[in-house]
Parts: C-alpha cells; structure tokens; sequence
C-alpha cells in the first residue's frame, strides 16, 4: 500500500522534473531566437516600419466613399436652371467641375481618356422644357469601371435632383416643383453614420498586417536553419520538436503584441477610430488571431525545402485573407464557395472579432463561435507542425 | 533515473557502440552496406576513408539523425533504433560543417546547448567552458566572426559541455591550420583519457596514427578495422623502396606489370606492394638485379593499405 503511494509520488515528481526540463528547453528556444532577433536589424526595423507604413499608407488612401471626382459639364443651355444644378453638384461635394466641354464628342473624349469619371450634359432649351413641363433630361455619364468608386457619388446626384430647382421653380412656374413624396426615407448608417470608410479599413488593416508580418517571420524559421546547417546541430539535442515550436514562436507573440498596440494606438490617434468595447478582450483575442497565424507560418516552415517556398507558400496563404475574409470586398456579397473558404481564414473571424469590439461594442459572448474557430484553427495548425516536422535528416 | 538504467543492456557498458548490418540508402543509392563494428570505452576510434564513402552517413544513424534502412545495433546500450532520445542526451555530435549559431555570440551559443541539456546552471556551465577553450576574450564575439580554429575549439566546446559519454565527430580537423589540429589532437586524448570515447572521421593519415583503433570504409563497406599495426599486418602487403633515377618512367612500366598492385611515389622514392609476394617477387626479378635504382625491401603504410584497399573494392564494383 504504502510501497504504491510511493510510486505514484515518484511517478508525479517526474512528470514535473519532466514538465520542468521541457519549459527550460522552451525557454532555451525563446531566448536564442530573441537573441537572433535582435541581431537581424533589418528584421527588426521591418517589425516596426510594415506595421506604421502600411496603416498610415492605407488607412489614408483608403477609401470606398470618394468625393471630389474630377467632373466636366457641357453646358447647352444658358438659364438660371442650369447654373443652379451646376452649382449644387459643386455643394454636394462628390463633383469636381474641372472642364466645360466644348461638345459631345469633347464630353466623350474626356470620359474615355479618363481625365474626368463623371460628365453631365445639360441639353439646350432645358429651362424652357422645363418650364413647359416637357420633362427634359440631364444626361449624366458616369465612368463605372470602378463601381465602388462612382457608387456614392451617383446616389448623391439622385438626391440632389429632387431639391435643387426648389429656389427657381417659384411664382408661376412653382407647379413644376417636384411633389413632396407621401413619406420620408429615413436610412441610419449605424456604427459609422458617417460612412467613414477608414472606420472599418482601419481595424480590417490590424488584422491583414498582422496576418503578413507573423506569417512571414515564422514561415522563415525552421527553412532557416537547415538552410544555414544549424538542423543537423539542433536535432542532435534532445529537444523535442513541440519544444522547438513553442520556443520559436513565442519570441512573435511578443513582437506581434507590440505590433498591434502600435496599430491601436495609432488608429486612436491618428485616424480616430475608437474602442467601443471591452480593450482587454481586444488585446486578449488579438494575441490568439497573431498565434494562429505564427502556427501556420510555422507549419509552412516545416513543409517548405527552402526560404523562398516558405514564402511563396505564404503568399499563397496570404491571398485569400485579403480577398475572401471581408476585408476588400463585402464577405456577405460573395458566393456561398467563396464563404465558405473564408469561414475557413483566422482573418474573416478576426475581421468580426476586430470589428465587432472597435466600432459595435461586441462582448465575448456576441464573438465566442469565432473566437472557437481560430481556437480550433490554431491547435490543427500547430498539430499538423508538429506531426510535419522532420526529426531526422532523412 | 532508475528506469532509464535498467532500460540499458548493462550497467556500464565496456562496449559503446556495438552496430550489425548497417545499411542505408539514399534514392536507392547504397550509402553505407552491411556495416557492423564495435567500439570499446574510452578508445579513440579513427574513421578512414575517402570523400562520400558513407563516414557521415554512419555517423549520423549512429547518434538518432538518420534511420537505418536495416540492421540494428546499440550505442551506450541504447538501441539505435528506438532510443534516439536517449542516445541525443549522452553523445555530443560534431557536425563537418560549422553548426553553431552564426548570429549568436559565443556565450550565448554555449548557455543555449547548456539550457537544451537542462544543465543546472547553463551561465556558470558557459563560464566554465569559455575558461576551458581559453575563449575568455572572445565570449561577447559573435560565433560567425571567429576564425576557423576557433570556430572549431567552441564547436568541440559545445559538444562537451553537457558533458556526454560519446564523441562522434565528422571530419573536426578539416581546413585547421598544423598548430590548431594538434591542440585538438591533445584535447580529444586528455578526453579518451578522462573515460569519454570519441569516434572521429578524418582522411588525414597522421591523424589516423593516433587513434588507439581505426576502421577504414570505402564506397560504404567496412574493409579493415583493428589497430594501426593489425590493419598493416591484415593486408599482407610485400612493399619495395625504390630509390635512385628516372623514378616517373619506371613507375608506368611497373603499373603494367602482372603482381604489381600499387605503386606509388613517396617523396624521391617509388613505394611498389603487391599482395603476392611471390609473384611481386618474380615479376619485379629483372629490374632488381639490372637496375640503375635501387630496391630495398620496406614495410607498407597505412597509406599504401587504405590505396590498395580501394583499388581492390574499385576493382569489385567495375
């Protein structure tokens, strides 16, 4: 009895001295890679200058709701009406009038050439049509081979035409202003009222410039060192290779962390974008979004023969996080393929995660199934790394 | 602790490494065939054999980097096939190519190996093994600055710091200046002396002759192991001196004789063996008695040996 007890203390113990043997084997790890880090200055310096460059560059430039679109104008028609629809195109601020075309064929140049996105014929005797109730027509062309970029700027014309004739159309010709529609369309735009793009690319550059730069700095890890011999060394050790991941990785967590309070810090001050929700929840699932990502940089790593595989594979990976998580194109306006490889990316969830505590206010009860999702994500990542990683040099 | 013991064959094993029927291939190409020795405690065990002859491939299935293809064996009373984590604790490596880390300054490469053998003090552990290797000026220098030499000395440093019972090392001395090789010779013998076992490649002969056994492998078969002495004796080679003039000339008319199976020139003097003394003897008749060189009879080196080894085994494969 007493002999057992004796055995299952011992038992115990040396799973702690074990479990204690392997933490300094991780610890080894983490402080040579530090230590490499450190001595990489370019890869250093990149740490901090990707993030800053690419937030200040895209979160400026940016922007799916653009004004001030050059326009130009053939004026056709010299009366009050004219000059007043000009001049609110000007107000609205989508429309830059740049150029009075001289015709149509000079209209027509302008918008194939692409100086201009936008051209508006005012047709000749469209005051008198107008007064005469003839319903003229103000022939709008709009260059939509960017649709996104025309988008605000059309609607913004259709709403001014219902107002704009509202200060000419009195006395005797006041019957020819528009009925007053039977009821008022009242549209919020929550959460961003002002349809500020930068609120929501802000938040959605955290999570692809984190995606980038963790990718890359464990997907160059382990290629690394065969390509520079150090494996064979390594290998010869008896450090297991769960020891080496976590050694490997964890160095990033920490970069990736500082990394993201730069991006926050710099949405807040920079770009004014706020944190409605809880920032403890944001930092705490930010650092699962940056360790799911370490995960499968590392898992190329130890696919990958060579450095430039490990790149091109994250690249690969690297693709469909911008296209198909929601970060450029709506997620709901995709095909239902097209979702369901996204539901598969860490940063579609990020996306929500991100989104959802910055601008909504989301708890974690609102975010848990994703918060699940890149939870499971990280474990098969790691899982497969693990299983991946090659033990011997055969 | 008490299990990891009784895991082993003996307590103290006075055999380190005891291999049978080694064999490995690479893309169906043999490497190493059928290769079987023993190596007893505290030896220093030489490694001979030319360029890609399977020294490192045996090397490195003998301490867990590479599975064999088939054979089995143990080392440190470890099975070579099951027990690579216990065979990494206990041997220290030394790769051809310098595998320390290039970016990371001599202290730290050392504090990293000790941390990863969970030595109880890795800085006290480095501090001792910078003041061993005399590399006290050097510590804070990073590893890949420091000349070949040196490289060398830390490498081997590092190897011994978590103090193992086995040394295997690959080719330690290649691209070392005179001085900096015989240091190494004199460390690797006050280590043998201290108990630990080395098994060291190399294809310097000098270096063979001071290894107290050495075992020579030759397109991936072991042809000859013993000592210095017993591996000469083995081959049975009956060895001429030739000195005196047109050396060059003779040599080409020997190559072409029947019972001449290596000649070589050593300097000013044209060593000629054949494995058959008689027939070396008659074929030879003529030119001995006629000269104008002179022939007197001589004792092979384990040059000539390791030569006419891979000429016989060349022979085999053509």
């Amino acid at each position: 009895m007493s002999a057992g007890a004796g055995t299952d203390r011992s038992a115990v113990d040396r799973r702690t001295r074990g479990f204690r043997a392997a933490l300094t084997r991780i610890y080894a790890a983490f402080i040579k890679e530090l230590l490499q880090l450190r001595r990489d200055r370019i890869t250093f310096a990149t740490m901090i200058f990707i993030p800053l460059t690419q937030l200040l560059l895209f979160g400026y430039a940016i922007n799916t709701d653009p004004k001030h679109l050059p326009t130009a104008v053939l004026i056709q028609d010299e009366s009050s009406f004219s000059r007043s629809f000009v001049a609110a195109m000007q107000v609205s601020e989508y429309f830059d009038i740049r150029t009075r075309a001289t015709s149509e064929e000079d209209l027509d140049h302008l918008i194939l050439s692409g100086r201009v996105q936008f051209g508006v014929q005012i047709p000749a005797h469209f005051g008198r049509d107008l007064i005469r109730g003839e319903r003229p027509a103000i022939l709008v062309v709009a260059d939509a081979s960017d649709p996104v970029a025309a988008g605000g700027a059309v609607a913004a014309l259709q709403g001014l035409t219902t107002i704009v004739f509202s200060r000419d159309l009195i006395g005797p010709v006041a019957s020819r202003a528009p009925q007053e529609l039977p009821f008022e369309l009242r549209i919020h735009r929550r959460y961003n009222p002002a349809g500020e793009t930068r609120l929501n690319i802000v938040p959605g550059l955290m999570g692809t410039i984190l995606t980038l730069t963790m990718l890359i700095f464990t997907a160059l890890s382990v290629t690394r060192e065969v390509e520079r011999g150090t494996m064979e060394s390594l290998l010869s050790m008896p450090i297991r290779p769960v020891e080496i991941m976590l050694g490997k990785i964890a160095p990033y967590l920490v970069v990736g962390g500082l990394q993201a309070g730069l991006i926050l810090g710099a949405a807040k001050l920079l770009f004014g974008v706020p944190v409605v929700g809880s920032l403890g929840l944001l930092v705490v699932l930010t650092l699962l979004f940056i360790l799911a990502n370490l995960s499968v940089g590392y898992t190329f790593s130890t696919i990958a023969k060579s450095q430039l595989q490990a790149m091109q594979m994250s690249f690969f990976f690297f693709l469909p996080n911008i296209l198909l998580s929601g970060f450029m194109f709506p997620f709901r306006g995709m095909p239902d393929w097209a979702q369901a490889v996204g539901e598969i990316l860490p940063l579609t969830h990020y996306l929500r995660i991100v989104r959802g505590i910055m601008l909504k206010g989301a708890t974690f009860v609102d975010l848990q199934v994703d918060v699940l999702a890149l939870g499971l994500f990280t474990l098969a990542a790691m899982g497969l790394a693990v299983a991946r990683f090659r033990q011997t040099l055969d | 602790m008490t299990g990891a013991i009784a895991t082993r064959a003996a307590e103290v094993p006075d055999i380190v490494i005891d291999v049978q029927g080694l064999t490995k291939s690479f893309g169906g190409r043999p490497v190493v065939k059928n290769l079987s020795m023993q190596v007893h405690r505290g030896l220093i065990y030489g490694f001979l054999g030319p360029n890609g002859s399977g020294k490192t491939t045996t090397l490195r299935m003998l301490c867990g980097l590479l599975t064999p293809g088939s054979g089995h064996g143990t080392c440190l009373g470890y099975d070579i096939l099951t027990q690579s984590a216990e065979i990494k604790r206990h041997v220290g490596y030394m790769t051809q190519r310098f595998s320390l880390y290039a970016d990371l300054s001599v202290r730290e490469n050392l504090e990293f190996v000790a941390r990863v053998y969970n030595l109880d003090d890795p800085h006290a552990a480095a501090d001792s093994a910078i003041r061993r290797l005399g590399l006290e000026n050097r510590a804070s220098q990073l590893a890949g600055e420091l000349s070949g030499g040196w490289k060398q000395r830390l490498a081997l440093g590092a190897c011994i710091l978590p103090g193992p019972e086995l040394l295997l090392l690959d080719e330690p001395t290649a691209g070392v200046d005179p001085k900096a090789r015989r240091d190494f010779w004199d460390e690797i013998h006050t280590l043998a002396h201290q108990g630990m076992t080395v098994l060291v490649s190399t294809h310097y002969m000098d270096e063979a002759e001071r290894c107290h056994e050495i075992a020579y492998i030759a397109y991936g078969e072991l042809l000859a192991q013993g000592t210095v002495d017993e591996v000469i004796a083995h081959a049975h080679l009956a060895t001429y001196i030739v000195t005196g003039p047109d050396l060059a000339e003779l040599a080409e008319r020997l190559k072409a004789m029947d019972g001449v199976d290596m000649v070589a020139p050593f300097g000013t003097a044209l060593h000629v063996s054949g494995r058959d003394r008689a027939r070396l003897d008659a074929a030879t008749k003529d030119l001995r008695e006629q000269g104008p060189q002179v022939w007197s009879p001589g004792e092979a080196t384990l040059e000539d040996v390791f030569i006419d080894l891979m000429s016989r085994t060349k022979d085999n494969f053509a």
